[in-house]
């Protein structure tokens, strides 16, 4: 559900005047000290709160604004002719999909291409954008989706995924292109993308239902305004990348400006396009399960309904099968990237790789027919499937589990609550709104001068134009106890898997495995555990937002020049020291970027925390799109998430800009 | 050069599969068309159709969604596509014709209205024999160990004991999902109560909390509702609260009597019910008691049978009442 690349362009453009570092430390002094005496000075007055059922003006407009929608579908020429008109082919395109891939027809007993012929194709395709190890493990994985048990849902998936990211694509590499070529064009649709990517996807599920109603069309929307901001966002840096001199070249050479696009720029920027096709499917797949609750079919159907009677062994069965999906899809998009990159072969293995692949593609061909044919190899057999054992063995794990390490898991949860987020949360609820805003003011300045401050000012003003402060401090709280166990974790993983290859190789398929499987897989046995509790929402995040961080905290320690490396070692310093006193420091701009994405992706989970007692501006979303009368309630609410959002991600990005200055100052 | 040279091949290779492909699904049309697929066991599946059934998501209302496209499939040769969505939402799919019927239908007097009396699109189809009971409910060991806990007007004896991490310094009153109607924190102002209502976000983190309390003997009060599966594996005991009277809950601010008994309905399309399809017949004389609608429950949710299968043992046991409902 994340946001990898949010905004990451940006902040190469704003150039800031960094103040000394000791100056920086007093200004920062400065500010939590007058933040914390004025907040209990003031403490209790102007913390603008709001019951769960009362509604601002702000919010009662919203709400009839939804009311208009829903008059005016029928009659309205923009649906009439406009929106009726797109609900209409999306539907088409996913139907024929699920026809060729996973659906059976009313004349026929299998989709048009049976489970034999699917993975022969997979296994085609896959081998002719990467290579044969790849192939395999992906016709593997592919088998693996029918042992399970879920063949026909997970080709319904992958026939909604493959609509949305083909949709993605086609609008989103284009217009990424432009703003990789148009500065103007491109600060004109960040905003906008900021906005699809951190607004909780609750918030949009009613009002897209209402223009373009249940079914395929609106599910296909639903993910489409996940995944085109990567593949937008990822075009634009990819063309962005190449070198202007190799451009000027080909123009002074005579090419027209479209020319040099087509044969200098495109061809460079290839691979780190695929790279963003591959966010794409990522973030596609990521909304499998919200999707399901407006009836998208597929995997996602099958978590939501085992949740209704809290089988985690039928959840958890289907959610292991979206991870082998996304890991599939992912390995298989990452080969092809850096197969793109890798260039020449000579020009005998040229004609014999052309030859394998004719080959392969009849004998894929073959499979379809056969497929068509044998009754084996059309629908998955159900005597192979092994999908309930696994289940009842997750079960089983779980109950014992629950049953033996409830008590400390309550102490935690204790612990950690009276500890941490309500002395967090007293502070920040019970402070007067202008107190705090201006103490985010004041970050804005120090980090990031006066136009950062200008857009900490707009937040706050506009959060509490939403009328849901006292909400978004609740959030803020959590937030906060969550990115500090977060990127706590990227640190102590981070540098583990960093130093070790044998540890990231271990470690990094569990890293998939969080950022992919459907949080609703394990907020049951969490909810067992911790109790409906802030801590559960909390513990939720951070097993989604964790493995960002420690991914690019590992990347960060391996990026640590060999030579510093070296000359530590001569020097005699023992593995702490090496950790603490040089990888960790030289890993600076990296720890920044991780405390910046792991609060991103924590954002990205608070809806899910609404649904298991996290409250704030969570369960006021949740609550939005369960009740006609909380609609424009939630609607606000989402707003805010977005506010706070942005601001956060605007402040952790000027720090870690700032560290990266500040290293490669020192090190020259 | 080389290398573009072979990612056009590669392309053209993709073109090639694509067309091959499309080519195979032509001509498939006729073919496979020869085979038959499932036999319906009734000879009236031209009548029948199509029918679009809302899935909302608690238990209960899957036992009736099992049993009535059982019989659908089963006795009038129906295709049944079931639509998982919110309430509110299939509401919205009597306007838009993508919801048949809602087959069990808890008050929404404010959908109703809208979409019954206002619009005109969907009807009332009487009850399905349910009762809903909605209330608040504490943990059964609470019961058995202080018995007195079950009259609202001792609740205050016990509020610390029900103090949590999430409730400051008043006992915690849980609530569950958000689409349904609670009055919880306008009874606890309006009776004095020194609670405070804690908004868990889902039926899955209520029911989980009242399993673990049971389990661990922690003390736990909520709202709650029946009929409901998990009260066959954790008997909660109801707490009275000032008794319902007509009108007393017509000020939501103001409420201070316990929820109205709900007499559960179904709710379909009109034209759906003008078409003269068995089915709208059917779902309109399917009607049971909380006790089947919980056998068929607890076959789902705690013996883990698909809804077919679950279906299949309530059918086969009771062969007459199916029968009462497929009268024209």
């Amino acid at each position: 559900m994340a946001t990898q690349l949010l905004v990451a362009p940006t902040s190469e453009k704003s150039k800031v005047e960094a103040p000394k570092k000791s100056k920086l430390n007093r200004y920062l002094a400065f500010l939590t000290v007058g933040f914390l005496s004025f907040a209990i000075l003031f403490r209790g007055k102007a913390t603008l709160p709001l019951d769960r059922s009362s509604l601002t003006p702000f919010q009662v407009s919203l709400n009839s604004f939804s009311a208009w929608i829903d008059t005016n579908r029928d009659s309205n020429p923009i649906f009439t002719s406009f929106i009726n008109v797109i609900r209409g082919s999306i539907n088409g395109f996913v139907t024929f999909l699920q026809n060729l891939i996973s659906q059976t027809g009313d004349t026929r007993s299998i989709p048009q291409i049976g489970w034999l012929g699917i993975v022969a194709i997979i296994g085609w395709v896959v081998y002719a954008i990467s290579n044969t190890r790849i192939a395999i493990f992906a016709m593997a994985g592919f088998v693996s989706l029918g042992l399970l048990g879920f063949w026909q849902e997970s080709m319904d998936t992958l026939a909604l995924t493959l609509a949305a990211v083909s949709i993605s694509l086609i609008i989103g590499i284009p217009l990424g292109i432009c703003a990789g070529l148009y500065p103007k064009f491109e600060r004109f649709i960040t905003p906008a993308l900021d906005f699809a990517q951190v607004m909780p996807t609750f918030v949009y599920l009613t009002p897209v239902t209402l223009f373009f109603l249940i079914g395929p069309a609106s599910a296909t929307i639903v993910t489409l305004i996940y995944a085109l901001p990567p593949a937008l966002r990822i075009t634009a840096v990819a063309i962005k990348q190449v070198p202007w001199s190799s451009v000027e070249a080909a123009v002074s050479m005579g090419s027209t400006r479209m020319q040099a696009l087509r044969k200098v720029q495109l061809p460079q920027a290839k691979r780190t396009i695929v790279v963003g096709i591959n966010q794409t499917i990522m973030a596609a797949l990521s909304m499998v399960t919200i999707a399901a609750l407006i009836d998208a079919p597929g995997l996602g159907q099958v978590v939501v309904r085992a949740l209704e009677s809290l089988d985690v062994g039928r959840s958890f069965q289907a959610g292991l099968a979206i991870v082998i999906l996304a890991v599939v899809l992912d390995r298989s998009t990452t080969a092809a990237a850096s197969k793109v990159d890798s260039g020449t072969t000579s020009g005998t293995s040229h004609r014999t790789h052309r030859f394998v692949l004719t080959v392969l593609a009849a004998l894929a061909l073959a499979m379809c027919l056969i497929s068509r044919a044998l009754d084996w190899a059309g629908a998955f057999p159900g005597t192979w499937t092994v999908g309930s054992t696994i289940a009842k063995y997750a079960n089983l794990w779980v109950a014992w589990f629950q049953v033996h390490f409830v008590t400390l898991t309550n102490d935690i949860t204790d612990v950690v609550s009276y500890g941490l987020i309500n002395p967090m949360q007293s502070l920040l609820t019970q402070s007067p709104w202008f107190i705090t805003g201006l103490a985010f003011v004041g970050l804005g300045t120090i980090f990031g001068g006066k136009k950062l401050a200008a857009i900490s000012a707009f937040c706050v003003v506009a959060i509490v134009g939403t009328g849901l402060w006292s909400d978004t401090m609740v959030t803020l709280a959590s937030t906060l106890v969550a990115s500090v166990i977060t990127v706590a974790l990227g640190i102590l993983v981070g540098t583990w898997i960093g130093r070790s290859r044998r540890a990231d190789r271990w470690v990094r398929p569990i890293l998939d495995a969080g950022q992919v499987l459907p949080a609703f897989v394990y907020l049951v046995p969490f909810l067992g555990l911790f109790g409906a509790t802030r801590f559960t929402a909390i513990m939720a995040a951070v097993v989604y937002a964790a493995p960002a961080s420690i991914k690019l905290m590992a990347d960060g320690i391996r990026g640590v020049p060999d030579t510093i490396v070296e000359a530590a070692t001569a020097a005699g310093s023992s593995s702490w020291q090496m950790i603490v006193k040089v990888q960790i420091p030289s890993a600076r701009r990296a720890l920044a970027l991780a405390t910046n994405q792991g609060i991103i992706y924590v954002l990205a989970m608070i809806v899910v925390g609404g649904l298991v007692g996290a409250g704030g501006l969570g369960y006021l979303v949740v609550a939005g799109f369960a009740q006609e009368n909380l609609k424009g309630k939630g609607l606000a609410a989402g707003l805010a998430i977005v506010l706070l959002g942005i601001m956060l991600d605007r402040i952790t990005q000027a720090i870690a800009h700032r560290n990266s200055k500040e290293y490669s100052q020192s090190s020259h | 050069m080389l290398k573009n040279h072979r990612a056009r091949r590669a392309a053209t290779y993709v073109l090639l599969a694509g067309a091959v492909t499309l080519t195979l699904s032509a001509c498939s049309k006729t073919q496979s068309a020869s085979s038959p697929t499932s036999t319906p066991t009734s000879a009236s599946t031209a009548k029948c159709g199509t029918v679009n059934l809302a899935d909302n998501a608690w238990v209960g209302y899957e036992a009736n969604l099992a049993v009535v496209s059982y019989v659908l499939k089963n006795d009038l040769g129906c295709k049944v596509v079931v639509k998982n969505i919110s309430e509110e939402i299939s509401w919205q799919g009597f306007a838009s014709g993508q919801v048949d019927a809602i087959l069990e239908n808890w008050g929404h007097d404010d959908l109703a209205k809208k979409y019954i009396t206002t619009q005109n699109v969907a009807v009332d189809l009487g009850l399905t024999g349910n009762q809903g009971i909605i209330g608040w409910y504490v943990v059964p060991w609470m019961a058995t160990k202080y018995p007195d806990i079950l009259d609202y007007r001792n609740l205050n004896k016990y509020a610390t004991m029900f103090k949590t991490s999430e409730s400051g310094s008043k006992g915690a009153f849980l609530d569950g999902d958000p689409s349904y109607v609670t009055n919880d924190e306008a009874l606890i102002k309006n009776l004095g109560l020194n609670y405070k209502v804690i908004y868990t976000g889902s039926e899955a983190a209520l029911i989980t909390s009242f399993r673990t309390a049971e389990a661990q003997k922690k003390p736990l009060i909520g709202y709650f509702y029946e009929p409901q599966w998990f009260l066959a594996e954790v008997p909660l005991k109801h707490v009275t609260l000032p008794p319902y009277t007509a009108g007393c809950d017509a000020v939501a601010a103001k409420v201070a009597c316990d929820y109205p008994p709900y007499a559960l309905n179904k709710i379909a399309r009109v034209a759906f019910m003008n078409s003269g399809s068995p089915a709208a017949t059917m779902i309109k004389n399917f009607q049971w008691t909380n006790a089947d609608q919980n056998s068929v429950a607890k076959s789902l949710a705690v013996d883990k049978l698909t809804d077919d299968a679950a279906a299949k043992i309530w059918v086969d046991a009771h062969p007459d009442q199916v029968k009462a409902w497929l009268k024209a």
